[in-house]
């Protein structure tokens, strides 16, 4: 942890060295979410509600989702070079090193422009949660750090999974940005309203619907059972097979030669 | 004109070899356009009074925004010449004996074309066969399709040309990241890449049609569907003929300016 945080500082004064660079990143960050929000602003300025949620609903909703997201992007987002880790042999430095492979990695690169993200996620969580009259109580707290705790680590095991590809296929792979752009971009609205066979795939398949629906549902008062407090942390059971897919892809790691 | 030609053909036939990646974006933008139409689905469920179009038009729309997503979005842009230019590159691009914009306009152009032409066959060809008010609706007629195709051209053109822009502004500020999030971030929304214009309440509506990212989305998946024809093709299609004079125009201007004092980073 220690050494994480050292890490951690030599990445942050990295970035401040171009400050101009940094501050046009994060307002560049900050406007693909909120372009995003706009366009949900307009939708509910015309249609007031969909499948029985409002307007403040699922802005409380999307504000979870980005903030999880946007922390895993953050912390996680070495495993998102990590094709080109591979194609230039960083990552056999990485092997050579008497430390946890995926400690170095995450330690490798540190994306802090995406606090523009997480700054309006902040901002659309508390404007929800003051307008949505939530009857507060503290299992309902805990429901919301939960959300995003899970969130986060979904988000991140994803990461990890696309990385872990990456030990196979020797390149990036474009469709596993469906799972993590897509999910962010549509788990905007609450996963209920695409219909049941959806909601079935984010619940058994990859578990978005158990940061995101059913705990919802909780916090609007909408379900009842004690358990949807507890399902994020069932959520995050996901990283197992994406690590023992890393495992894998470790054991067989063949170097690229460069 | 004739190297610039000869530019453009070169990138298309470098565009055309990537084929493994062409298909991962194939299933990415199935998944995308598949759950987007669903979203709207659920809105038009709640009040399908206040939908401004028809439900299969919207299903076209979005089908065709993802069939050619690479064509007319900003996010389509290749990093090659922002390399370029953040490496030091650019001073061998810059001793060639051709002028910087035509070149790389032509090159920006035909590299959107190849990808996006070779992804958009099979997108479009399941979306035709998805059931009626959820797929691809076959177009209207023929001159409409036409009309399609020449303002789809100018809207590749149009895009084109905002890339240099961003560009030339990238020799300014070398650090390519933030001008290109900011410029796609501006361009999703105000083209209709988000929701389309129809959606927005009237008076942002209008002033929004006027702007020149209107010109990329909007104007040409919109004559697709039917929804602009008559004389308001006309007047769409001019003003998109008018922005891409205006952009070119405008870029040349950042590029004379820019190119006075280019910098070369790096070795």
């Amino acid at each position: 942890m220690r050494l994480y945080l050292k890490y951690f500082l030599i990445h942050l004064k990295s970035v401040m060295q171009y400050k101009g660079s940094f501050f046009a990143t994060v307002t560049g960050s900050f406007f693909t979410s909120f372009s995003v929000f706009l366009g949900v602003f307009f939708m509910f300025q015309r249609f007031h509600t969909v499948a029985g949620f409002s307007y403040e609903e699922v802005l409380l909703c999307y504000g979870i989702m980005l903030m999880g997201f946007s922390i895993a992007q953050m912390f996680a987002s070495g495993f998102k070079v990590f094709d080109s880790m591979i194609a230039n042999g960083e990552f056999d430095r990485i092997l050579c090193r008497p430390r946890n492979e995926i400690f170095q990695v995450l330690a490798f690169r540190i994306d802090f422009v995406r606090i523009g993200m997480l700054l309006q996620g902040m901002v659309m969580l508390v404007y929800g949660l003051l307008s949505c009259q939530v009857d507060w109580n503290f299992p309902r707290v805990l429901t919301v750090v939960f959300m995003v705790a899970g969130g986060m680590t979904l988000f991140s095991a994803l990461f990890l999974l696309e990385g872990a590809i990456a030990f196979f296929t020797l390149q990036g792979l474009e469709f596993m940005n469906v799972f993590t752009y897509g999910a962010i971009e549509h788990g905007k609205y609450p996963i209920g309203i695409y219909g049941r066979g959806m909601l079935l795939f984010c619940t058994f398949c990859i578990p978005y619907a158990l940061v995101q629906y059913y705990p919802l549902l909780y916090l609007l008062g909408r379900a009842d059972e004690w358990w949807n407090i507890f399902l994020p942390l069932a959520a995050c059971l996901f990283v197992l097979p994406c690590w023992v897919v890393w495992r894998i892809g470790v054991r067989h790691y063949k170097s690229t030669g460069s | 004109m004739k190297k610039y030609i000869a530019f453009f053909r070169m990138r298309f036939a470098m565009g055309l070899q990537y084929r493994a990646a062409a298909l991962g974006g194939l299933v990415c933008q199935f998944f995308w356009g598949a759950m987007a139409i669903l979203a709207f689905q659920a809105f038009y469920e709640s009040d399908p009074g206040a939908f401004p179009m028809e439900f299969h038009a919207l299903s076209s729309y979005i089908w065709l925004q993802q069939a050619l997503l690479i064509m007319i979005t900003f996010n389509g842009m290749d990093n090659e010449f922002l390399n370029v230019i953040q490496n030091g590159n650019v001073a061998y691009e810059l001793c060639r004996p051709v002028s910087l914009y035509p070149m790389w306009y032509a090159r920006t152009a035909a590299s959107r074309v190849s990808a996006g032409g070779l992804r958009c066959g099979p997108t479009l060809l399941v979306a035709l066969l998805i059931p009626a008010p959820f797929g691809l609706m076959p177009p209207p007629s023929l001159s409409t399709f036409l009309w399609f195709l020449l303002s789809l051209a100018l809207a590749v053109g149009v895009v084109a040309a905002m890339t240099m822009i961003v560009l030339m502004i990238t020799f300014h500020t070398i650090s390519p990241r933030g001008v290109r999030l900011i410029a796609i971030g501006v361009t999703d929304f105000f083209a209709g890449a988000i929701i389309p214009l129809p959606f927005f309440p009237q008076g942002i509506r209008q002033v929004m049609e006027l702007l020149p990212f209107s010109a990329i989305q909007n104007v040409p998946l919109r004559i697709y569907t039917g929804d602009i024809c008559g004389p308001e093709l006309g007047y769409h299609m001019l003003l998109q003929v008018f922005w891409l004079a205006a952009l070119i125009a405008l870029g040349k201007l950042l590029e004379w300016k820019e190119l006075k004092n280019v910098v070369i980073q790096g070795g």
